[in-house]
């Protein structure tokens, strides 16, 4: 999703007769359903998870923020324009909730900051494909914050407090997202021949880095187990993508369009729809760093902080002044 | 980059009439610039009237360790709720 493959560095689910006394009230805590908050005691192996996780979020919001970036000066109205900056700022601000959240378990902004550029720091896969046409901008909405509002809205009643607090406060946004996107791809589709084939083509082209989001099956994986103990995941990658594939289809189906995935078809008896087989190794391509616009987007984004360094300087100079007058006064 | 921001805690007045409330936080350089970010950060869709920003560092706050000596105490003193006191059914305006 937009934290994927999130490593907890344990080998095994902690049991109740591993645990110190301090961890079994910890986990006491959280099978009540009580949020854990910044102050108390927890785990250090949950704390640098969470912190894996958040900062992994925060870090997709922000780059998120670049594929859009391109179609701004070319949306086809002003109006789509707005709504599309709109957005855009969502994304940073989304960010900027999430990158809080992180920093109330111990870790500082510019540290989260560099480990981004540095690339020490994953964001989600999805935002290493290219914008080629205005198609994308309604299949970004419709797909991309389709898929984040399926993963993000139980995160709303994850453990840790300040995580849920602002996944709460980002899905109160992200459903304007996702309609922006689909009210696109409407317009494009009862337009003319060609403007629905690039709804068309937008589709083909997101699809499956849309299901890829939620990450490759995660049944066996220690470390989901783990992160569903301590109530950080909620669902397993598989259940999410599900739910994805079940509420888009008929989606798809009233715009008259096709998802492009010849295998795609409803079960009656399990009552949800049957699809293809994922290509995980175009998934782990695009995590090693070789994706269509991995190196384009984190130099884009180096490139705009190291351009608003002087800004930022002026800012401190500014309040330093100020400060140093006001203790002369 | 030279030395870090503050953090800065957020409050919201919703409307008039209200109380401010906790929103989150954000890193600022000084106040005014803290007030400037919350607006963009936090009222982008009409979530307030006024803003408060407060030093993160300047804030005083419980920890959880004291919650047993701050808060027990009232636990056995239910005679500060007024259903502690049953009323007769014919007894009006109490």
């Amino acid at each position: 999703m937009y934290a994927q493959l999130v490593e907890t560095g344990l080998k095994n689910v902690r049991s109740l007769d591993e645990m110190s006394p301090e961890e079994r009230a910890f986990q006491a805590r959280i099978d009540e359903g009580v949020k854990i908050e910044p102050k108390d005691w927890m785990p250090e192996a949950y704390r640098k998870t969470l912190i894996r996780q958040v900062s992994q979020h925060a870090h997709s919001e922000i780059v998120g923020q670049l594929p859009e970036a391109n179609w701004v000066t070319r949306a086809p109205t002003l109006e789509r324009k707005a709504v599309l900056l709109a957005k855009i700022q969502d994304e940073a601000g989304h960010g900027l909730y999430l990158y809080s959240a992180a920093e109330t378990l111990g870790v500082t902004r510019d540290q989260l900051l560099a480990d981004l550029h540095s690339g020490k720091a994953k964001y989600s896969s999805i935002f290493n494909y290219p914008t080629l046409s205005w198609a994308d901008m309604g299949a970004i909405g419709w797909l991309v914050d389709g898929s984040a509002i399926i993963n993000q809205i139980p995160l709303c009643r994850c453990s840790y407090g300040p995580y849920a607090r602002a996944m709460v406060r980002v899905c109160k946004e992200e459903s304007f997202h996702a309609r922006q996107g689909y009210d696109i791809m409407m317009s494009l589709c009862k337009g003319t021949p060609e403007q629905k084939q690039m709804a068309q083509d937008a589709l083909n082209r997101w699809w499956w880095p849309a299901l890829m989001m939620f990450g490759p099956s995660d049944a066996a994986s220690v470390n989901s187990a783990q992160s569903a103990q301590w109530r950080i995941k909620l669902f397993s990658n598989d259940e999410l993508r599900q739910r994805m594939v079940d509420q888009t289809v008929p989606q798809a189906e009233y715009l008259g369009l096709t998802v492009p995935d010849p295998d795609l078809k409803w079960n009656e008896e399990t009552g949800h729809y049957d699809f293809g087989e994922i290509d995980w190794e175009e998934f782990h391509n695009v995590l090693r760093g070789n994706g269509p616009c991995n190196r384009e987007r984190l130099q884009t984004r180096k490139q705009a902080y190291d351009d608003g360094a002087w800004f930022r300087d002026a800012l401190v100079a500014h309040a330093d002044k100020k400060q140093t007058a006001q203790a002369a006064a | 980059m030279s030395k870090e921001w503050p953090l800065w805690e957020v409050f919201i007045r919703s409307q008039h009439g209200l109380a401010h409330k906790h929103v989150g936080s954000l890193h600022a350089p000084d106040g005014e610039m803290a007030i400037n970010n919350a607006r963009d950060v936090y009222t982008r869709r009409n979530e307030g009237v006024g803003i408060w920003v407060v030093r993160a560092a300047d804030i005083v706050s419980s920890s959880p360790g004291d919650k047993g000596a701050l808060f027990e105490p009232a636990n056995n003193k239910v005679y500060r709720h007024p259903t502690f006191f049953p009323m007769p059914e014919e007894v009006k305006n109490l």
